[in-house]
């Protein structure tokens, strides 16, 4: 972006100003732009220091400055436990550290990715982008509009320059020599315009490329489509959980979620009541490979969905990595587990709770917490703390850990308590946890009547007449996350644009050709040519070679070829960094001189182009 | 689900050692050549010094020793043309350029063929070299293709997995590379690397082969790693270059103001401005690599977990790494950043991907911490 650099630099009037701070990368460039910014000092008032701001603020040091700040502040982020992911963790942070953790919590380092700074960052950055894609846009529009830049005087200063000779008996007068070039350049996808078509020196200015600096804006534009849709996603989006044991049915309602997340403008008539029923779960695990015994291999859900009450039903799988859509959203399969089967029957008789107990995880091979409440059983409610074991092996030591992750040897080990479960006042608790301080122990392994240890299908009365405890059997569950975000498709979009336009900027070479003709004294049709690139390219020289190859083939120019192509690769193009100042005393020079010397008289811009040349250098 | 075959992947870890002794070797080759070029270049340069020295007292007295040396360095290059990584246009106010300018111009100090082709003379330790480095490829190919059928997927599931198959890609994209330019200057440090990270994968990482676990089961495990994996490598290749850059524009600018060229290996290495050139073209394809790696990451993301950015850690360290590498895009064309600057950029971004393929794997938890450890 040479453009925008130059821009700033020859800008006194707003490169500086005396109350803003200085660029400390760059001291004024010189001391006549200093002094002159110094004397428009008064001028400046506010809107001057809004403008320099501004024009700090889309400069491509900004740009950059702000690249690199934007990648210095996502760090943290994965240092520390981030809220959103994981707001346990952060508590408990926060808890251990004391003052520490109040310290990092004000400096938001465990909100990072939503903090004030980060933020800031971000996007001053895609103000800037703003600021920097618009301008840009509306000089490119012109330039696209434009002709293509007049006839260098001397094409020999460009990095690609050549020569060719049409000879007298070929009769092809400069004009159509100009119009070949013209025509072979259109068809290389050129945009070109002739020039003096009439006159002596017939010249043509051709230009390709324009794509490359669309691709530019594309990029950076789509950019900020990104931006805009990851946002409209939170905006309008919700999310949600829900745990679902064989059997149940999921609806989309908001009671029918465990845990739900709406976005800022959410309103419950978005969700649309559709319902899906787990069927059946079935995992598959590794039973050979060794030192991967018990690994899963495959989680796989069958479930019948309904898009609305009212529609058909319909069986689809749902599995890791393959989410299920339906009414506009998508259902994830992000967690499965063990829900046993119990029947509890109080002191009076009465069956007080039947069906599944879903299991935590708590570790290897589904070793799961299990923690049952009875608020029903009468005369005194009832609750149970322990673990459920799919393959329960039991150590040397005497104790009980999984040692399969499939149902092999199920087993279910609790304790019992009796009491008051605190339920009735109405305060929510944790289905997961149960708080026994208030409770008395009825059955645990220190005590008298000792643990209880069930298989499926075996009961176990509970001491005191205080009821029985029956293990059915086993059911899995599955744990699903529920999504609904409309900015995902629009961001996927601008993504996918972001890319093409990326692309396109990085491969797209913008290039100008100028070919200049004029008829020698004995008739010989002089021709010369000079490439230019905008930006990297590093392929100008190819491409130089292959119009001169198209123009040797028009014109029957065979036997220059060979002098030609050994010519093209003698000439250090690589001044296109050095300038063309030393280009003379390359090899290109006798083939130069030819030229000139050939079309002295008639052209003299020929003869001028090839500044430098051995017969030039004789003149002076 | 294909069974596993563990014969299959015994003979893989046997190939995998072979690849490593056989790179051995070849790094050994790649280092002599260094040494003995250097020597040989030294002692041409001296018979032309001599030379030129009496030529240049004959005729005048006053000739600095700079110009001496220029002569018969170009003597002994054949070929310095910068044809074919010129710089950008307009930036010929860049320092880097401004050095290379100088050295180009005057051929100080400078020997390796700015446009990286192949010159006419013979570096027979070099062709050893890269003989042997294409035995090992070789030979590391089939153990790649080994553990790929032993497992009955693609064979980069795991930490083991993706260093030896990604150590495997980065020697051939070195190859690759080679047979258009002349990289072997190059060739101790890819070579190098590559040995560290088969060592890295038979001694700290070293896992049989199995199955995936559900969560990697999925047709964008095949896509978004081997794009990681690729661009990573074609991000090692810049790495060597840009460090090779700032020790070159170092030496180039010592010798230009008169010292003493300690680094008499350097001269096997081209110009800083052509190696940052080069660099910057094959990280401008290494990062269209990167974008597809996060947007593809992202993709399967929503897939596996219901949101497509979450910041997770991998994300985040992802996404770092994007952005140093768009940083390094942009210093291209800031002023006052080419050059050194830009190399410095490449480098940390290097060391970013380093950092996220190591560390982050390891010690960070995330959803990403299934990596096989
Ligand atoms: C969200 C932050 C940005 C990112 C991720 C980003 C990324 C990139 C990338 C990857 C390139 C190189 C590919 C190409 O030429 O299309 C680039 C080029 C460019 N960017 Fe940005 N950019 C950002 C913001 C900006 C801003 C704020 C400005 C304006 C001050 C800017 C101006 C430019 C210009 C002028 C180029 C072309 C450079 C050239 O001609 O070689 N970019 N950007």
């Amino acid at each position: 972006m040479s453009e925008r650099v130059k821009e700033q630099k020859n800008s006194p009037e707003t490169a500086a100003s005396q109350k803003a701070p200085k660029d400390t990368a760059e001291p004024a460039a010189n001391p006549v732009a200093a002094a002159k910014a110094e004397a428009a000092l008064p001028a400046l008032g506010v809107k001057g220091t809004l403008r320099w701001a501004w024009t700090q603020l889309t400069s491509m040091r900004t740009a950059l400055f702000l690249l690199l700040l934007l990648a210095v502040a996502a760090v943290p982020g994965s240092l520390f436990p981030q809220r959103p992911a994981n707001p346990s963790i952060v508590t408990q942070r926060i808890k251990n550290d004391g003052d520490l953790g109040k310290v990092l919590d004000a400096l938001q380092l465990f909100d990072v990715y939503s903090s004030a700074w980060f933020s800031a960052i971000y996007i001053l950055l895609f103000i800037s982008l703003i600021g920097c894609v618009v301008p840009r846009a509306i000089a490119h529009y012109k330039a696209m509009r434009s002709q293509p830049p007049r006839t260098p005087k001397r094409l020999s200063r460009l990095p690609e320059y050549g020569t060719l000779v049409i000879p007298a008996d070929a009769g092809i007068p400069a004009s159509r020599a100009v119009d070949d070039a013209a025509g072979l350049l259109k068809k290389r996808g050129y945009r070109v315009e002739v020039r003096d078509d009439d006159g002596a020196q017939p010249s043509l200015g051709a230009e390709r490329g324009f794509l490359k600096e669309v691709g530019n804006l594309v990029f950076h534009t789509s950019l900020i489509g990104v931006l805009v849709s990851v946002a409209a996603g939170g905006l309008f989006g919700y999310s949600g959980q829900r745990i679902l044991v064989e059997g149940d049915t999921f609806v989309n309602t908001l009671v029918g979620y465990d845990q739900f997340t709406p976005g800022t403008n959410f309103q419950s008539s978005q969700l649309q009541p559709y319902s899906m029923r787990l069927d059946k779960f079935r995992a598959t695990f590794d039973l050979e490979s060794q030192g991967k015994i018990g690994q899963p291999i495959d989680f796989k859900a069958d479930v019948t969905t309904k898009e609305s009450p009212d529609a058909p039903e319909q069986q689809e799988v749902l599995k890791v990595n393959d989410p299920v859509s339906l009414g506009g959203t998508s259902v994830y399969l992000t967690g499965n587990g063990y829900a046993p089967l119990v029947t509890i029957r109080d002191g009076q008789g009465n069956v007080a709770f039947q069906g599944p107990v879903v299991g935590r995880l708590q570790g290897d091979n589904y070793y799961s917490s299990v923690v049952i409440k009875v608020p029903d059983a009468k005369p005194d409610q009832l609750g149970f703390v322990g673990f459920f074991l799919p393959t329960e092996a039991v150590t040397q030591d005497g104790i009980s850990f999984s040692e399969y992750p499939d149902l092999l040897n199920p087993t279910l080990t609790l304790s019992s308590f009796f009491g008051d479960l605190g339920l009735d006042n109405g305060d929510p608790q944790n289905v997961f946890e149960l708080d026994v301080k208030e409770l008395k122990p009825l059955n645990a392994r220190n005590l008298d009547a000792g643990g209880i240890t069930l298989k499926p299908g075996t009961s176990q009365t509970l001491p005191d007449g205080k009821g029985s405890i029956t293990f059915d059997g086993v059911k899995r569950y599955i744990g699903v996350d529920i999504h609904h975000n409309p900015g995902q498709l629009y961001a996927l979009i601008f993504a996918l644009l972001a890319v093409a336009g990326l692309v396109t900027s990085l491969y797209v070479n913008r290039r100008r050709v100028w070919v200049r003709t004029g008829t020698h004294e004995d008739g010989r049709t002089m021709v010369e040519y000079g490439l230019l690139a905008r930006g990297e390219d590093h392929r100008l020289a190819g491409e130089a070679q292959a119009i001169r190859q198209l123009l040797v083939e028009e014109w029957g120019l065979e036997s220059q070829d060979a002098k030609a192509s050994q010519d093209s690769q003698s000439v250090p193009s690589g001044q296109a960094d050095n300038g063309g100042a030393k280009r003379a005393d390359g090899a290109e020079a006798t083939e130069a001189a030819e030229a000139t010397a050939a079309t002295k008289a008639p052209a003299a811009d020929v003869n001028q182009s090839t500044a430098g040349s051995t017969e030039h250098k004789k003149d002076q | 689900m294909l069974p596993i075959n563990e014969t299959m992947g015994f003979y893989s870890e046997l190939f995998m050692l072979l690849a490593g002794c056989t790179y051995t070797v070849a790094f050994i080759a790649f280092a002599w050549d260094l040494a003995k070029s250097s020597k040989a270049l030294r002692a041409v340069d001296l018979k032309a010094a001599a030379a030129a020295e009496a030529l240049e007292a004959a005729s005048s007295p006053a000739a600095a020793k700079i110009p001496v040396t220029a002569g018969s360095v170009r003597e002994a290059s054949t070929d310095r043309t910068d044809s074919d990584v010129s710089g950008p246009v307009g930036r010929a106010e860049r320092p880097s350029s401004a050095v290379s300018a100088a050295g180009a111009g005057s051929g100080l100090g400078q020997t390796a063929d700015a446009g990286m082709h192949y010159g006419a003379e013979r570096r027979v330790p070099a062709r050893v070299a890269v003989a042997l480095t294409v035995l090992g490829a070789s030979i590391h190919a089939v153990g790649v293709l080994t553990r790929g059928f032993g497992a009955g997927r693609v064979p980069w599931g795991n930490m083991y997995e993706f260093l030896t198959t990604g150590a495997f890609v980065a020697i051939a994209v070195f190859l690759v590379v080679l047979i258009r330019r002349d990289l072997r200057f190059l060739g101790t440090f890819v070579v190098g690397l590559v040995i560290i990270m088969l060592v890295a994968a038979g001694t700290a990482y070293m896992t049989p082969v199995g199955h995936l676990v559900p969560a990697l089961q999925s047709y964008w495990l095949i896509i978004h790693v081997s794009i990681a994996v690729l661009s990573s490598a074609l991000f090692t290749l810049t790495f060597a270059m840009s460090a090779l850059q700032l020790v070159q524009a170092h030496r180039q600018k010592t010798i230009a103001s008169g010292g003493a060229d300690k680094l008499g290996f350097m001269r096997l290495v081209p110009s800083a401005l052509s190696l940052e050139n080069l660099s910057y073209r094959i990280n401008a394809i290494a990062f269209v690599g990167w974008t597809f790696t996060l947007m593809f990451g992202a993709i399967w993301a929503e897939k596996a977990w219901g949101r497509f950015w979450g910041w997770d850690t991998k994300e985040v360290w992802t996404f770092v790494i994007w952005v140093v590498y768009a940083g390094y895009l942009h210093a291209r064309a800031t002023r006052g950043w080419t050059g050194t600057r830009a190399a410095w950029l490449s480098i940390v971004g290097y060391l970013c991907v380093v950092f996220n393929f190591t560390i982050v794997n390891q010690f960070f938890n995330g959803l990403h911490s299934y990596s096989g450890l």
